[in-house]
C-alpha cells in the first residue's frame, strides 16, 4: 500500500485540537458512514476571527490527519481567509496524500466551510 | 526500526518455512534446467515437479494426474470458473455461487456475466454460512457449475461443502470449491467432498508466493485458460515455476503432518483472543459463526471507529493485522463479506481481522490484548459517532 507522508503520520499519531467546544459559535459536519469518513468541526469566533477550533473524526489515517491539519491552519485566522482554503491546500500542507485518499478522506475544508456557514446563519438570526 | 514484528495476518500470506526454503534452493542455480528438455538437467527438474505433484495429490486424497499447477489461487479460480463455463456452454449458461466469495471468484463471475452467462449469488445467513437448501433452490435446468468457497478468507466461516457436493453430484452439476483458506487448516478429501474442482495456494501454508494448483477430477470437460506450449498436459502453458512447485510440495507435506496440532493450538489462541476482546472492549461484534470457523481466525467489529486507523496504531506496536474497511479494501465500500452478514456500513468499516499461525505465541496474543483496548478507546474518543464523546 502507498505510504503516508511523515507529516500525515505525525498528525494522525498526535492530532491537534481533538474534541468539542461547549456553546460553539458554529458546528459543521460532512461525510457519510457509507464511505467511512465523517468529520465534525466546532468553532469559537470573535469579530469574524476563529479563536478556537476543535474536531471529531470517524475515518482513516488521512481523514484524521486532514482534520487535525486544518485546525492548525485556521486558528487565529479571519473567516474570510479560512474560507479560501481548499481540500487540495490541506493535502499539500500535509506533504501530499496517496491518490486513493484524495477524494474520500480529504474533506476537512468542506467540514470547516460547513461550520463557518453554520456560524454565519446563526449570526443572521441574531 | 528494530521493533519486533508480531505477525497476525496469516490469512493474507505466511512466512516461507525454513524446510520449504531449503527444498527450493537447488532449483535456482543447480537444477535449473527447463523441465520440458531431455537432458539430465531438465529431467531433474521434471522429476522434482512430479514428486511435488504427488505430495499435493496425497494431501487432498486425489490422484497425481488430477493436480495442475498454476501461478496463484486466483489463476486456479479463474481457470475453474471460465474453463468450465466455456467448455460446457452448450449444456447451459447458469452458474451458482455465494455472495461472500473471494474477488477471484466474484470478479470472474462478473466477467462471465458480461459475456452472456447468468450467475446467481446465493446470500449467506447472518452467521456467514450459506444454507445447502438455498443452493438447491437456486439450481435451474441450465445450471452448469456451482462454486462455493470452503472457508471464507475474512471471517473464516466454514461452508457445508460435503452437503453441497452431494447435491451437485445428484443433479449432475459440476462443483468447484475455492479451498485456499481451508487448505492446511482442515483435512481435505476430494472424494469424500464430491468436488470436481478445487483451488489451493502455496503461500497460505508457509510455501512460496506465485504458485497455486487446481484439482480437476478425471474426465472433467474444461477449457484451458493459458494457451501455449504443452506444459501440464496442454492444460496450462508456460514454463513451470520449478522452485515454487517444489516448495509447494514440501509445504503441503509439512502442513498435513502438523494439521491436528495446528488446529488445537490455533483454536486456543483464537478463543483466548475473542473472549478477552469481548470482555475488555464494549460495543464489539464477533463476525461469523463462533464454532464453524477456521481455527486461527478472529474477526470483530468495534463500533464507532474505522479499521485503517486501528491498523495504523497496531502497526506502531509492530502488530500486523487486517481490516475490511473501505480504505483497506482499496474501494469506497467496506468488505462485501461483512455487508453480506447484514452489518450496516459504519460498523463494517470498523472491522479487525487477526489470523494466527503456529509461529505465534501466547505472549504475543497477550501483548495485543493489553494494547488493543486503549487503541480502541483512543479512536472512539476522537469519533463523532461515539455516544460517550462529549459534545
Amino acid at each position: 500500500m502507498e505510504e503516508y507522508s511523515q507529516k500525515v503520520m505525525d498528525h494522525f499519531m498526535n492530532p491537534r485540537n481533538v474534541g468539542s467546544i461547549e456553546n460553539p459559535d458554529g458546528v459543521g459536519e460532512v461525510g457519510n458512514p457509507r464511505c467511512g469518513d465523517i468529520m465534525r468541526i466546532y468553532l469559537k469566533i470573535e469579530n469574524d476571527v476563529i479563536t478556537d477550533i476543535k474536531f471529531q473524526t470517524f475515518g482513516c489515517g488521512a481523514a484524521v490527519a486532514t482534520s487535525s491539519m486544518i485546525t492548525e491552519m485556521v486558528k487565529g485566522e479571519n473567516i474570510e481567509e479560512a474560507l479560501k482554503i481548499s481540500n487540495q491546500n490541506v493535502a499539500e500542507a500535509l506533504g501530499g496524500l496517496p491518490p486513493v485518499k484524495m477524494h474520500c478522506s480529504n474533506l476537512a475544508a468542506q467540514a470547516l466551510k460547513a461550520a463557518i456557514d453554520n456560524y454565519l446563519k446563526n449570526e443572521n438570526k441574531k | 526500526m528494530n521493533q519486533k514484528i508480531i505477525y497476525f495476518d496469516n490469512a493474507a500470506t505466511t512466512r516461507v518455512s525454513p524446510k520449504v526454503f531449503k527444498s527450493m534452493m537447488p532449483f535456482f542455480q543447480n537444477s535449473y534446467g527447463n523441465p520440458s528438455t531431455i537432458y539430465s538437467l531438465g529431467r531433474e527438474a521434471r522429476q522434482a515437479i512430479e514428486k511435488a505433484r504427488e505430495k499435493i495429490a496425497n494431501s487432498i486424497n486425489a490422484d497425481k494426474e488430477e493436480i495442475f499447477f498454476t501461478g496463484s489461487g486466483t489463476e486456479s479460480d479463474n481457470w475453474a470458473i471460465k474453463g468450465i463455463a466455456y467448455a460446457n456452454r452448450k449444456k447451459g449458461s447458469h452458474i451458482i455461487t455465494t455472495n461472500i466469495e473471494h474477488h477471484a471468484i466474484l470478479n470472474t463471475c462478473k466477467n462471465l456475466e458480461r459475456n452472456g452467462f447468468e450467475v446467481t449469488y446465493v446470500p449467506v445467513k447472518k452467521n456467514g454460512i450459506v444454507e445447502t437448501k438455498d443452493i438447491l433452490s437456486a439450481i435451474r435446468k441450465d445450471t452448469i457449475l456451482i462454486s462455493v468457497m470452503y472457508a471464507n478468507n475474512e471471517i473464516g466461516t466454514i461452508q457445508p461443502i460435503e452437503e453441497i457436493g452431494k447435491i451437485a453430484n445428484e443433479k449432475k452439476i459440476l462443483f468447484h470449491t475455492d479451498a485456499v483458506q481451508a487448505y492446511g487448516n482442515i483435512m481435505i478429501d476430494v472424494k469424500k467432498l464430491n468436488v470436481d474442482l478445487l483451488t489451493i495456494s502455496a503461500h497460505k501454508i508457509n510455501g512460496p508466493k506465485g504458485v497455486g494448483a487446481l484439482f480437476i477430477k478425471k474426465g472433467t470437460n474444461i477449457d484451458s485458460l493459458i494457451d501455449g506450449g504443452g506444459q501440464e498436459k496442454f492444460h496450462r502453458a508456460g514454463t513451470e515455476n520449478v522452485a515454487g512447485i517444489v516448495g509447494f510440495g514440501t509445504a503441503a507435506e509439512l502442513t498435513i503432518k502438523n494439521i491436528s496440532k495446528k488446529r488445537k493450538y490455533l483454536e486456543e489462541l483464537r478463543e483466548l483472543t475473542i473472549e478477552e476482546i469481548i470482555k475488555k472492549i464494549p460495543d464489539t461484534i464477533v463476525n461469523g459463526d463462533r464454532i464453524k470457523r477456521l481455527p486461527g481466525n478472529v474477526n470483530v467489529c468495534f463500533k464507532y471507529i474505522e479499521g485503517e486507523s486501528i491498523l495504523l496504531l497496531l502497526d506502531q506496536l509492530g502488530i500486523c493485522a487486517s481490516s475490511g474497511s473501505a480504505c483497506t479494501s482499496g474501494s469506497l465500500e467496506p468488505s462485501h463479506v461483512l455487508l453480506a452478514l447484514g452489518l450496516p456500513h459504519e460498523i463494517a468499516h470498523g472491522s479487525l481481522r487477526l489470523s494466527f499461525s503456529l509461529e505465534n505465541t501466547k505472549e504475543e496474543v497477550e501483548f495485543l490484548l493489553k494494547n488493543l483496548p486503549p487503541i480502541i478507546e483512543r479512536l472512539r474518543h476522537m469519533s463523532p459517532l461515539y455516544p460517550k464523546t462529549k459534545y
